[in-house]
């Protein structure tokens, strides 16, 4: 599509972030990746183009500004229709994979969060939290090789990118999310396969290390 | 079109409303089914498992949980009338993030201002105050928030002016003093028959909060 403009502004670390790169590498679309600095210093322009939220992912398309991570996921769907399709086709089976997309926004980052940013029961409610959420999702996913069945689509975008945080959550909470939901890693290995997904997603280790500063941070040790 | 379709629901719920007015809007017959959130039925518990929530739309057997989603599938399936959702992408996507934003925002605000007292009160009574301006700057001088017609995001937020009068009183405040662009927009919706007839009286809605304040000692 010739003369289209897409920049995205994004912070590396942001599983949000990497759904809207995910999905813009399976259409093929080149974009300007435009690094949000979230622990400092949020830029004016992040401010002009999210003024309501203030938040990453930020798509802007033509100078339009698209906010909200799986809202911007469904845009690039539709604006880029004629290639990788991410949302199924039928109306049920694309209600089913907004259903879980919002159960993956309402549950898995708070749980998760809170794995890192606590400790004692707290800390373990939220792993065991968070890994009813994963075997929920496993048992969505079924036999299938992908949540979208046959072909990687939007729940499958909309998850993936949180096996980048899994190691944090792992190290810190000490215990293992494969030993619990070995289906979902291999559903996991298998979207890694996928250049979108490995391109897209941040390295585990530079995450942990990461969240280290954080802690140290914001004095939670 | 040998269509079957049941809503699972509870009169007071402006996630519920939504629905209402989305099935209205579209001509679809229903069968309503009152839940009773206090004794959930098994239904309930079959047909939304993971969140056990009304409202539930239920289609040919088929369980679509979530207001916003359910009134996306309901605009999808019954297509040849009443378009709620913009045709064009980019207008699709902010009528979703201004949905969104309600549900992120208005609810828990709302339930801030009838449940607490003193400062935690006035503190919430501005944020509500500050979301409600913010969408009225959204509406600006358009008739509804999808346009010339009534659309996705008027159907997500009419369906909290039956809490209004609720929140009002109990906040002790003038939602129309700060927003009488918004009230003149929900006088408008409420000219529509699928919106008057899905939305309970509001003196009703306010008579249930103060049994629940009663019910759980907020008083």
């Amino acid at each position: 599509m010739g003369g289209s403009e897409v920049i995205l502004l994004d912070f590396w670390a942001s599983m949000f972030g990497m759904r809207v790169r995910i999905a813009l590498a399976e259409k093929g679309i080149e974009y300007e990746f435009k690094e949000e600095d979230l622990v400092d210093n949020r830029s004016p322009f992040l401010l002009k183009m999210n003024p309501v939220h203030k938040k990453i992912p930020v798509l802007i398309h033509n100078g339009n500004p698209v906010c909200e991570s799986l809202i911007a996921v469904q845009y690039i769907d539709e604006v880029w229709k004629g290639k990788a399709p991410l949302l199924p086709s039928d109306p049920y089976q694309r209600a089913q994979a907004r259903f879980w997309g919002d159960f993956i926004d309402k549950k898995v980052y708070d749980h998760g969060a809170k794995i890192w940013k606590t400790k004692g029961a707290e800390q373990e409610e939220s792993k065991k939290g968070l890994i009813e959420c994963l075997k929920l999702l496993e048992g969505e996913l079924g036999d299938k090789p992908y949540f979208g069945g046959e072909s990687f689509g939007y729940l499958d975008i909309a998850l993936v990118p949180f096996y980048s945080w899994f190691y944090t959550y792992e190290t810190f909470g000490k215990f293992s999310i494969e030993a619990e939901c070995p289906t979902l890693i291999g559903w996991v290995k298998r979207c890694m396969d996928k250049e979108s997904v490995s391109k897209s997603l941040a390295d585990p280790h530079k995450v942990h290390d990461l969240v280290l500063i954080l802690k140290k941070k914001h004095g939670l040790e | 079109m040998g269509d079957e379709v049941i809503l699972l629901d509870f009169w007071p719920s402006m996630f519920g409303m939504r629905l209402r007015v989305a099935l209205a809007e579209k001509g679809v017959n229903y069968e309503y089914k009152e839940e009773d959130l206090s004794n959930k039925s098994a239904l309930l518990l079959k047909m939304n498992p993971v969140h056990k929530k009304i409202p539930v739309l239920i289609h040919n057997g088929k369980p679509v949980c979530e207001s916003l989603i359910a009134v996306q599938y309901i605009d999808e399936v019954w297509k040849d009338k009443a378009p709620l959702l913009p045709s064009d992408p980019y207008q699709r996507a902010q009528a979703r993030f201004w949905a969104d934003y309600v549900d992120k925002k208005l609810y828990t605000l709302g339930s801030k201002v009838w449940q607490t007292k003193g400062e935690e009160q006035e503190a919430s009574k501005k944020e509500f105050l500050d979301c409600l301006k913010l969408l009225e700057g959204e509406l600006g001088d358009k008739p509804y928030f999808g346009g010339e017609t009534f659309g996705f995001v008027d159907v997500s937020l009419i369906t909290f002016y039956s809490w209004f009068y609720a929140y009002e009183t109990f906040g002790n405040f003038s939602i129309e003093a700060d927003c009488p662009k918004l009230i003149e927009w929900v006088k408008r919706c409420m000219e529509k028959e699928s919106v008057s007839k899905s939305i309970p009286d509001p003196h009703k809605v306010y008579e249930f909060v103060l049994q629940l304040k009663k019910k759980f000692g907020i008083e």
